[in-house]
């Protein structure tokens, strides 16, 4: 209660001229909370904010060629098709981590969307309503576990699985086919390309799932019911109805799951084999990735060519990042332009 | 009540640790740089710590790492398992001096045999990391190993992923036996490996090795022995098969002739039971000090701890060097000279 009201003493009958007092007494003044400066100090600050983001983007792009400099002078665009990564004859190529990095994503990509798709689908439309909170925060707690702790369990347990039970059945069964064989060839340590995008897949089904929950549970219930009404199974409702009203939000999601993906180093650095060969296309063959390339090499690597091709990964990073985010939006307006056009 | 009657006591009491520490940090000291002595460092610097109240901060960025900063003079000392050559660090203004010592083991896992029980030569372990000797029953291995049921089955090699001084001990050595070695790979630590799965760190490939049935690899010894893993012995530059343990490493530190030069890489020496693949790591200095008081201080913490230090030392299986090469080590910290050229202090 503030004092001018306790001060008034309501109480007891106010007499005309106690309460015309307190009535009249003006508030005691404030700083005035708009104004014209004011205003202008506001938009000087968002818009510095705004440009603060885009110079750290422009400086952080503009530092990375800076180093990279010696390895792009002295390799050029070749160096995105070579394969030798040789640090004592400094001879440096950088295709055997671009293949890894987006052929892991790739699997990543491959396994976590269907999974997704499913996950978030039985969560808004099938599950049982008790079971829809323990279940969502369950698939919400696997984004919670460290990365490192993925890549531990990749490779003291998923691994020994994965060889055990798929690569040698699979490498039995395929011995001697031409292309399938090779396909599975490798030693049996269940370490590679294939371990590391499952991997990364149960690290980003979280992410794709919850997105995909969220936007399926913002379409409008009388859609759906319509849909229903109208005899539609629920396959139908979901393809035709669900899915055309949320698709933009379902295509950030999987961005959001393939920028993950992408960028992921201590878990995909345990189970990879890191190794800077690409002499198959084997799921089960060691390889490398980009960012487990630079994890692993950057501290011993001594000034000059080496760091420079690194920096030089890391500016390909980068780019591959910035093609697949434009690839997103590209494909979304695409599918904004057809909506009109639709009968 | 009691709460808000001890609470001006507590803060009295952080405040007063708080000036103290303020008056301990005149005597602290920086070094950076390889991470295979940094558990021993982090030890030597907590007992240190104790006795001294100096502080000594390390941080191990590894040993690439390590020569950036002290290049740059924002460390006291750097430290990197490779040491630089006498021309190299005259060109710098350096100097270097081993600490500890350590040796590389290779390690296998293959069913029936026990620690100690696979012989290899150091041609052998060149041709597997090669690649060519791929099988456990090459007859290469056979006619080394008659009495062992060696299996039928490819072997998984494994190495490390990361840059490491271990892999260039290890790529060292191979490198002084096996001219293909050489001239396909060579030696660094990093290199481009032609078979085999990388781990990351010492732990990473142990952790390899321990899991897949018929594989090799190479690890520190501390690992071998914390870790009860089977090492192989391995056949010296005079002939004899030796296990690795720490009285093999110092036979390999005395072959060499530290008196001339602190740049030696222990491996392949000579003497009857040196192990081959030894290695020593190093501490680099600059010669002309701007900051004499902390270079005492660096040269006073190493002083106590090639004196106090050995048993935590042996205690984490770390080689300590051996005396005749600590005195040599105090002889040349004459080199390093305050802005006046006299030599710095440290005793």
């Amino acid at each position: 209660m503030s004092s001018t009201l306790a001060s008034g003493d309501f109480s007891s009958k106010p007499s005309a001229t106690q309460s015309v007092r307190v009535m009249i007494q003006p508030p005691p003044k404030k700083m005035a909370r708009s104004g014209p400066m004011a205003d202008r100090i506001f938009g000087w600050m968002a818009k510095g904010a705004a440009f603060l983001t885009l110079g750290m983007l422009l400086a952080i792009l503009a530092s990375l060629t800076i180093s990279a400099w010696p390895a792009i002078e002295k390799y050029g665009l070749g160096f995105l098709t070579n394969t030798t990564w040789d640090p004592v004859k400094e001879e440096f190529g950088g295709l055997v981590m671009i293949y890894g990095t987006l052929a892991t994503s790739f699997i990543a990509l491959l396994i976590a969307v269907p999974v997704s798709f499913g996950i978030a689908l039985f969560l808004t439309e099938l599950s049982p309503a008790w079971l829809k909170r323990p279940l969502g925060t369950a698939i919400e707690l696997l984004a919670a576990v460290p990365s490192i702790v993925y890549g531990m369990w990749g490779l003291l347990v998923f691994g020994p699985v994965l060889a055990t039970y798929v690569q040698q059945p699979l490498q039995a069964a395929f011995a001697g086919v031409p292309y399938l064989g090779a396909f599975v060839s490798g030693p049996p340590v269940g370490i590679g390309i294939l371990s590391a995008g499952v991997i990364l897949a149960i690290m980003i089904i979280p992410f794709i799932a919850a997105v995909m929950r969220d936007v399926f549970e913002v379409t409008p219930a009388l859609l759906k019911e319509s849909a229903y009404g109208l005899g539609a199974t629920t396959w139908e409702v979901v393809t035709k109805v669900v899915l055309p009203y949320t698709k933009a939000g379902v295509i950030g999601g999987i961005m959001l799951g393939l920028g993950r993906a992408i960028g992921e180093t201590m878990a995909v650095t345990f189970v990879i084999g890191n190794f800077n060969q690409l002499d198959s296309l084997s799921l089960f063959q060691a390889a490398n990735s980009i960012t487990s390339a630079l994890a692993n090499e950057f501290a011993e690597a001594g000034e000059g060519l080496h760091q420079a091709s690194l920096m030089y990964l890391g500016l390909v990073l980068f780019f591959i990042t910035f093609v697949i985010l434009s690839l997103s939006k590209l494909l979304l307006s695409q599918l904004r332009k057809g909506e009109g056009t639709k009968t | 009540m009691r709460i808000t009657f001890k609470l001006p006591l507590v803060s009295l009491a952080v405040v007063s640790t708080l000036g103290f520490a303020g008056a301990a940090s005149a005597q602290e000291i920086t070094g950076a740089g390889a991470t295979f002595p940094a558990p021993i460092y982090a030890k030597w610097a907590a007992d240190y710590n104790k006795a001294t109240k100096v502080k000594v901060n390390y941080q191990s960025i590894g040993s690439g790492g390590g020569i950036k900063q002290i290049d740059s003079k924002t460390v006291d000392f750097g430290a990197s398992d490779m040491p630089q050559t006498d021309e190299v660090l005259k060109s710098k203004g350096q100097m270097q001096f081993p600490t500890v010592m350590g040796g590389v083991v290779p390690v296998i896992n293959v069913k029936g045999i026990e620690p100690g029980q696979l012989k290899l030569t150091g041609t052998l372990l060149a041709d597997i990391f090669l690649g060519k000797i791929s099988r456990w029953n090459d007859p290469a291995l056979k006619a080394l190993n008659p009495t062992l049921a060696l299996p039928d089955a490819a072997i998984a090699q494994v190495r490390r992923a990361d840059g490491s001084g271990t892999t260039f001990i290890f790529t060292n050595y191979l490198s002084k036996i096996s001219a293909e070695w050489k001239s396909k790979v060579g030696e660094g630590t990093a290199v481009n490996w032609p078979v085999g799965a990388g781990g990351k760190g010492n732990e990473g490939v142990a952790a390899f090795v321990g899991r897949l049935p018929n594989s090799m690899g190479y690890v520190e010894y501390s690992y071998v022995k914390q870790n009860k893993m089977t090492y192989a012995v391995m056949q010296n530059s005079a002939g004899n098969f030796i296990k690795p343990e720490d009285d093999s490493f110092k036979a390999a530190a005395a072959g060499a002739d530290w008196a001339k030069s602190f740049y030696q890489i222990l491996t392949n020496q000579p003497g009857k039971d040196a192990w081959p693949i030894s290695g020593a790591t190093f501490v680099l200095m600059h010669t002309k000090q701007d900051k004499p008081a902390n270079a005492t201080e660096v040269l006073k913490f190493f002083s106590w701890a090639y004196v106090n230090g050995d048993k935590t030392a042996a205690d984490l299986d770390y080689v300590p060097m051996p005396k005749p090469v600590i005195a040599a080590i105090e002889k040349a910290w004459g080199e390093i000279k305050d802005g006046s050229g006299k030599p710095v202090a440290f005793k």
